[in-house]
């Protein structure tokens, strides 16, 4: 049996209201609440990075592993707003934890669904026996430029998973990959901000490329959308992870625990991770749960989880996901949206 | 800040890694050469919780350039159970909330940034201990 | 170890000394402590400064001063104990004196902060501090202060009025001193009403970065008798140092360094605190005259700022603390601070002091407490009329 061992989040404190965004810029602020099915987002404070986040859903994960973390073989840290362009977050992460110096690194990429790809990969190489655990995370501190739509949603966030063969919580009993070059939002390098092809998001990019990976793995595994308890989707808004569950036959019931958008923003490469480890924080022994990332460019990969009874005993051994995203929370005006998020020019 | 410095310091900085003398129990952090109390010049390593209580603190309103975006920002002195202290910024918390003797936790994060092409500097904050 | 006395003192107005250079600034107070002294050669030079290097670039401070103040090829050397670089300077001169070394030594000191920016000041500042594990963090010198102060008036709910009382005097009897950086009264108000630099301590809590020197000059009380000077004996030296780290420290609300350094002293000079008819300390902030006249044994744990605030430490106090306006009103050229304390003392010792600062019954005893940092070292040296 392979499979996620042990789990973790973390979620800055600080947010920022759709209002307080659309009141700059003039925008009418319900009807992106509307549209976006969006009410605010995470916001990350200086010295909060994709690293920062990183390590500390790492720790959370390996609470609820309740492993040495020397024992981790691999880390992979899927993002896409790295600190650096070149020198893997991963590094860092691994040194924090303490799983250096025995351990491969490397990070990952493909818009958000870098950290599905570490998670993908992680499992791969511990169900081979190449290792006994791998951690995988997907973190964002992404930016959506100033006055774009992007700039509603674009948020902070991170999800972490310890892949091994014992102790598992959540055994990984398919997986699945649907992958084609299809450009509906990239970044060249030494841009700042990303740009998008605004309605070809939708139909062409993420509805196709969900639904091509949800088919796929529904095929391979012999099932159908009833036999799951939960459905995890990459939540870009509120909206599109409700749009391709209906299309696909799924209830609102089964999105809702992961379905975290409306209050969090899209955290990028921790999005549908996100919603994997809050459906995880309040599932039972023997459910199922589908997810499908999608990342832009264009790929999605698919899971499907059988949820173990261990799930009882490491659930509450580290913090969960919904606590962190509803409680303690902090609002921040625009201007010092800015500030946090380095969108003004000072003067060297 | 020349990445040597900053690499040096790294178990202490990202794991907290401290020392205790094996002769007579006292404790460092840093770690040392030799123990102050007893002389003795062997230690055994251990690490430091992730939990304190806090001693005092101050606003920094003008600080080093390194921090110039951040001020203001809150630091402060926090006591472990095992009776070291260790110094950090605290974070996500209003500054008008942050009393002595309250409970922290560590939370990692970016110390410092050297400019738009040098080397990130981590470590930990304290954070008000709400779960 | 031979008697040593003080002979001569020199001095020059403390400042923004935009037109005066390190060198300089140095040269002419040293050229007037040997005028005061009556002498033209010196054997030896000491001179403390925290750092001509992140200043002005400038080390070799020893070498350079010696050449400058015209004393061909004696030998002299760079001292630095942060703030407490003046102090250690006429404790290495002391001794060099005392041990029969030599017999005309000088110890100077000497910062000129204002040829880098206020950044660059307070970067220059900090190396006083723990690089690593304080100021890697953010916190600055008014920010480890502003945290003894904290915690000391929580401990002893001490009010911010009595904490402004310091500063308050300092100016008062600043503003007799044609030397003071700002001789100038304040109200006591004002302390509160100013900007804040790091909670509690505000603008006025803080001293000022300032330019400046000061040089004394040593020799034997038979040299001194010889060339008919009057004789201001130093009787006791002591000097202590502490964990660099303040969250390393024993208590955030006393300083031991003071404590051990001022006993040493006392030890030395035979004398109790309650012998010394006035002191200079090292009032880099408000609440470090507060602990520091605790810490010296004048006041007990927690008394020492309604002492201040009662007039205990005025003029004419019971004990008057920094009859030269001190840190605060005096300025803190870093470097020249300890040596500016003792040309205070000796003036007073010799019933020198100008405007009306001058104590009243013909002090005897005086003492002079430098301190390093957030209190890492400390110096104190005792001094009689012989």
């Amino acid at each position: 049996m392979v499979g996620i061992v042990g789990y973790g989040a973390m979620i800055p404190r600080h947010r920022i209201k759709v209002e307080e965004i659309a009141k700059v810029w003039g925008a009418d602020a319900p009807s992106y609440k509307r549209g976006l099915m969006l009410e605010q987002k995470s916001v990350p404070t200086p010295d909060i990075d994709t690293i920062t986040l990183s390590v500390e859903a790492a720790k959370n994960a390996i609470r609820r592993a309740e492993i040495d973390p020397k024992d981790i073989g691999a880390v992979y840290v899927g993002s896409e707003s790295h600190p650096y362009a070149v020198k893997p977050s991963g590094t860092t992460v691994a040194e924090a934890i303490g799983c250096v110096p025995d351990c491969h690194c490397a990070d990952f990429e493909f818009a958000c669904k870098a950290g599905s790809e570490a998670m993908f990969v992680t499992l791969a190489l511990v169900k081979s026996g190449y290792m006994k655990y791998a951690l995988a995370v997907g973190a964002d501190t992404s930016q959506g430029a100033p006055g774009d739509a992007l700039e509603y949603s674009a948020s902070a966030g991170a999800a972490a998973f310890i892949m091994g063969t014992k102790n598992v919580i959540a055994e990984a009993v398919h997986t699945f990959s649907f992958m084609t070059d299809t450009p509906d939002f990239w970044r060249r390098e030494h841009e700042f901000y990303p740009q998008h092809g605004g309605r070809f998001t939708g139909e062409p990019a993420y509805f196709r490329t969900i639904s091509g990976a949800a088919v796929g793995i529904l095929k391979k595994a012999n099932m159908k959308p009833g036999d799951f308890k939960y459905v995890v989707f990459h939540q870009p808004n509120g909206k599109f992870p409700l749009r391709v569950g209906k299309m696909l036959g799924f209830k609102k019931e089964q999105i809702t625990p992961g379905w975290l958008t409306p209050r969090l923003g899209n955290t990028y490469s921790g999005s549908s991770p996100l919603g994997l480890t809050s459906t995880l924080d309040v599932s039972k022994p023997g459910d199922m749960i589908l997810m499908i990332s999608y990342g832009s460019g264009a790929g999605s990969d698919a899971f499907v989880w059988r949820v173990t009874d261990r799930i009882n005993d490491v659930r509450d051994k580290a913090v969960h996901t919904v606590k962190l995203l509803d409680e303690n929370q902090f609002y921040v005006d625009y201007g010092t949206y800015a500030k946090y998020r380095h969108k003004i020019l000072k003067n060297k | 800040m020349f990445p040597a410095r900053i690499w040096r310091e790294m178990p202490q900085r990202y794991r907290l890694e401290a020392a205790k003398c094996t002769k007579c129990g006292t404790r460092y952090y840093p770690p040392r050469l030799v123990c102050k109390e007893c002389g003795s010049r062997k230690f055994e390593n251990y690490t430091l919780p992730e939990e304190a209580i806090l001693q005092t603190f101050t606003v920094i309103r003008t600080p080093a350039s390194q921090f110039s975006d951040q001020a203001p920002y809150a630091i402060g002195i926090a006591k472990f159970d095992d009776g070291l202290q260790m110094m950090a910024q605290i974070a996500d918390c209003e500054v008008e909330k942050i009393k002595i003797g309250m409970k922290v936790r560590l939370e990692f994060r970016k110390i410092q940034v050297d400019g738009s092409h040098g080397v990130l500097s981590y470590s930990y904050k304290f954070v008000p201990k709400w779960y | 170890m031979r008697e040593v006395a003080v002979i001569g003192i020199g001095i020059m107005k403390w400042g923004e000394l935009w037109e005066k250079s390190f060198r300089n600034i140095f040269s002419e107070a040293a050229l007037n402590a040997i005028d005061d002294a009556g002498v033209d050669h010196i054997d030896s030079l000491y001179v403390g400064c925290m750092s001509g290097g992140l200043f002005v670039g400038q080390e070799h401070v020893g070498a350079i001063m010696a050449d400058y103040i015209g004393q061909k090829h004696i030998p002299a050397a760079h001292v630095e104990s942060a703030c407490a670089s003046g102090g250690l300077s006429f404790r290495q001169a002391y001794m060099e004196v005392a041990s029969g070394m030599s017999d005309i030594v000088m110890a100077g000191g000497v910062e000129k902060m204002t040829d880098v920016s206020g950044d660059g000041a307070t970067y220059a500042l900090a190396t006083a501090a723990d690089q690593d594990y304080e100021v890697f963090h953010g916190v600055t010198f008014p920010g480890l202060y502003a945290m003894m102060a904290r915690a000391y008036m929580k401990k002893y709910k001490t009010t911010r009025a009595q904490l402004s009382a310091v500063p308050y005097k300092a100016h008062l009897n600043g503003s007799k001193n044609p030397y003071a950086q700002y001789p100038f009264p304040i109200k006591l108000k004002d302390v509160e009403n100013g900007v804040m630099v790091a909670d509690p301590l505000h603008i006025l809590d803080c001293s000022p970065i300032t330019d400046g020197a000061a040089a004394v000059i040593l020799t034997t009380v038979d040299i001194a008798k010889k060339l008919k000077k009057p004789i201001i004996k130093i009787i006791g030296s002591g000097m202590a140092t502490d964990t660099i780290a303040l969250h390393q420290r024993e208590t955030l609300t006393s300083l031991k360094s003071t404590e051990l350094a001022g006993e040493r002293a006392l030890k030395m000079a035979g004398k109790k605190i309650d012998n010394v008819d006035l002191i200079e300390v090292h009032d880099c902030f408000s609440i470090a005259e507060i602990i520091v006249t605790e810490s010296l044994g004048l006041f007990k744990p927690g008394q020492g700022a309604k002492a201040a605030a009662d007039g205990l430490t005025a003029l004419d106090g019971k004990i008057p603390v920094n009859t030269s306006g001190g840190l605060k009103a005096k300025g803190h050229p870093v470097g020249a601070t300890g040596i500016g304390q003792v040309v205070e003392i000796v003036k007073q010792l010799r019933g020198e002091a100008e405007n009306g600062r001058q104590i009243k019954g013909n002090p005897k005893v005086g003492m002079a407490q430098n301190m390093g940092g957030s209190g890492a070292s400390a110096v104190v040296h005792i001094l009689e009329v012989a």
